[in-house]
């Protein structure tokens, strides 16, 4: 129950500092945020977006980690380990690209451009979708947690490609994208302290948040394979 | 003469969170009969298959072997024969044209006296040419006989193998297992006494739930 | 050649039922033709071309390759290639039938397109002959892997496309950009990373088919 609490404060106090702190040109307060060019007051959304981006990122991991031990072991309780993961992972990918998209409204003046990052999230959401698709068209358990953990394992090895391929195909917008104009990573040289523990915080927070989320999931979908097998059997 | 066995330790299998057996032991080194009997949907067909290495438990092991050297996954298939009613043949093949390419995707001579003779045990010589498309179901039940004997396997697994044939038909069955036995592991699933009438031992699915 | 005669058996069951060949030759016909009718009179840039050239591929293999693994399981012969043969044999087997078929498919589709195309001008032939034989051998490594796995879900043809096209998605950008780099003329020698990417591809996925295929195969 105490970390419940928490978790609570935590998220709350990251939630209030992100939104409420203010930007100035050259903070001197702890509690003020430095002034990025080319972002400003927009830099506010890395407390929200890039912990949700991170999140889609360990869930996928989680996802195809469950599924090799599934193939291992054949144990079902790691098909719904992996299933409860790519749910989660499935909704903090579409937290990120709505959270990206109207950031990139305001910062580069349109919804979606085509940036690097952005298109290997349409593709992560891709494979999202192809891997409920698939889960849901096969009805026999066994079937469905063979073949999808063999989906999100090849789903898993294009992965390093997109990293690979896509800043020499497109070129990027995204702060942080190795040919931004304002060089450099921002999380190490444009935040200033305050600002980075926020973001740490908020990342610790939201990763929590997740496997406590995950905890629940996994243990309800086993529970509810349990109860529809004791209803099959009358 | 070499010398084959066929060895299950504690074998369990469920599908999803439901279990059809469990711990089911044996071990057949001479060549015989064993039968497989329980009622419907208690898992004959999914242990023979099982047996015949085509499905993989969710517990236990099988080992085939080959005067005590084990038989690896990659190669049992040559060593094995199956008959069964869910079993398919290329319909669009003739009778001759499926066995030939058995024989060649098997990798083993084609030894076309054996399978004269056999097709003409199974009555089935002067249908060789005509595609399997065109015969009718007992034709078909006959032609996975000589399928699953043309290479001469040191397992048989017959699920179910007089479905479909008329009285000829099963006697041929019935003494094709009793010649069969007397060198090869001969596995049946079935619920007719008949079929089980050979059997030297019956493992009855019944006594394997939890 | 166990897989060799696997492959016979596909191409003489092929010949007989004309399951792939039919449906693939009008696919390819339909595909170019929208392709066309799209255009009109309007002037396309050559990149784009190259960019077409690949949809008309993508979706030209999405309509037949799935057959591969779907007519067996369909009519209940799956069983049967298992007693028969190992794992990696059928999947040699219908990979070589697969590899033919696509070989075949977009011999044509390049004939056609480059006719149909006037501004399909390819400068650089030795990095477009690359790209093609690459990015095919891709094409058919994956669809074939896909195609076993739709046909053990038991469905019908609309999830090939949605599975495929996150796991081809790599290969097609970057053939895309190879294809554009050789109608631009530019040399091997600055296109030498997108090569390896795609001969990575190709590397990566067919030891991943060979390891995975046995948990696909055996129920």
């Amino acid at each position: 129950m105490i970390w419940k609490i928490f978790l609570f404060l935590l998220l709350g106090f990251v939630s209030v500092a992100g939104i409420a702190f203010p930007i100035v040109q050259s903070p001197t307060k702890w509690y003020e945020f430095p002034f990025i060019i080319g972002l400003e007051q927009n830099a506010k959304i890395i407390f929200f977006h890039v912990p949700t981006a991170w999140l889609t990122v360990i869930a996928f991991l989680m996802s195809t980690v469950f599924s090799v031990q599934y193939l291992r072991k054949k144990n079902l309780d790691y098909d719904a380990k992996s299933y409860a993961a790519a749910q989660l992972g499935m909704i903090f990918c579409i937290l990120a690209t709505v959270t990206g998209s109207v950031w990139s409204k305001f910062a580069w003046g349109s919804f979606w451009s085509w940036d690097p990052r952005q298109t290997s999230i349409f593709a992560l959401l891709l494979i999202y979708g192809a891997w409920f698709a698939l889960r849901s068209a096969i009805e026999s358990e066994d079937k469905r947690a063979t073949l999808s953990s063999v989906y999100s394992i090849i789903a898993f090895l294009t992965v390093p490609f997109f990293i690979f391929i896509m800043p020499r195909i497109m070129t990027g917008l995204h702060p942080g994208s190795a040919d931004d104009t304002n060089a450099g990573p921002i999380v190490d040289f444009k935040m200033n302290p305050s600002m980075q523990l926020i973001f740490f915080l908020s990342m610790i927070g939201f990763t929590i948040l997740y496997f406590w989320m995950w905890n629940l999931g996994y243990k309800s979908i086993i529970l509810n394979e349990k109860i529809n097998k004791q209803l099959t059997r009358g | 003469m070499t010398d084959f066995s066929l060895q299950a330790h504690s074998l369990q299998k469920s599908f999803g969170r439901r279990l059809v057996f469990c711990g089911i032991t044996f071990n057949l080194n001479k060549p015989g009969v064993l039968g497989i009997s329980g009622p419907n949907g208690s898992g004959k067909s999914t242990l023979i298959k099982i047996l015949a290495g085509i499905n993989s438990p969710t517990k236990g092991q099988v080992i085939h072997s080959d005067n005590g050297k084990e038989i690896i996954s990659e190669k049992i298939h040559n060593y094995i024969g199956f008959v069964s009613p869910y079993l398919v043949l290329y319909n669009e093949f003739s009778a001759w044209e499926n066995l030939n390419y058995f024989a060649l995707i098997r990798n083993i001579s084609f030894d076309k006296s054996k399978v004269e003779s056999l097709l003409d045990q199974f009555l089935l010589l002067n249908r060789k040419d005509d595609l399997v498309k065109a015969y009718s179901s007992g034709m078909k039940q006959r032609l996975k006989f000589i399928f699953a004997l043309m290479h001469s396997p040191a397992f048989i697994f017959l699920d179910e193998p007089t479905s479909n044939l008329d009285d000829e038909g099963k006697q041929t069955v019935y003494n094709l297992i009793k010649s069969e036995s007397e060198k090869a592991i001969v596995v049946v699933a079935s619920n007719e006494r008949n079929d089980l009438a050979n059997c030297n031992e019956v493992l009855d699915l019944n006594y394997y739930k939890r | 050649m166990k897989s060799y005669a696997l492959f016979q058996k596909d191409f003489h069951s092929e010949l007989r039922t004309r399951y792939a060949i039919n449906s693939l030759a009008m696919f390819i016909i339909v595909a170019i033709s929208v392709i066309l009718f799209s255009i009109g009179n309007e002037n396309i840039s050559p990149g784009l071309t190259g960019g077409l050239f690949w949809v008309v591929i993508f979706f030209s293999a999405m309509s037949g390759l799935s057959r591969a693994f779907v007519s067996e399981e369909e009519r209940g012969t799956s069983l049967t290639l298992q007693l028969i043969a190992s794992p990696a044999t059928v999947f040699t087997g219908k990979l070589l039938f697969n590899m033919i078929l696509v070989f075949l498919m977009n011999i044509i589709i390049t004939l056609l397109y480059s006719m149909l195309f006037a501004e399909f001008i390819i400068q650089n032939y030795l990095l477009f002959f690359l790209t093609f034989i690459f990015g095919n051998i891709g094409i058919a490594i994956s669809s074939t892997l896909i195609a076993a796995i739709i046909a053990k879900a038991g469905s019908k043809g609309t999830l090939y496309p949605v599975l495929s096209f996150p796991i081809l998605l790599p290969l097609i950008l970057t053939s895309v950009q190879l294809t554009s780099f050789s109608i631009d003329g530019i040399p091997i020698s600055e296109a030498v990373f997108e090569l390896a990417i795609v001969v990575c591809y190709d590397i990566i996925m067919i030891s991943a088919s060979y390891m995975l295929f046995d948990f696909i195969w055996k129920d």
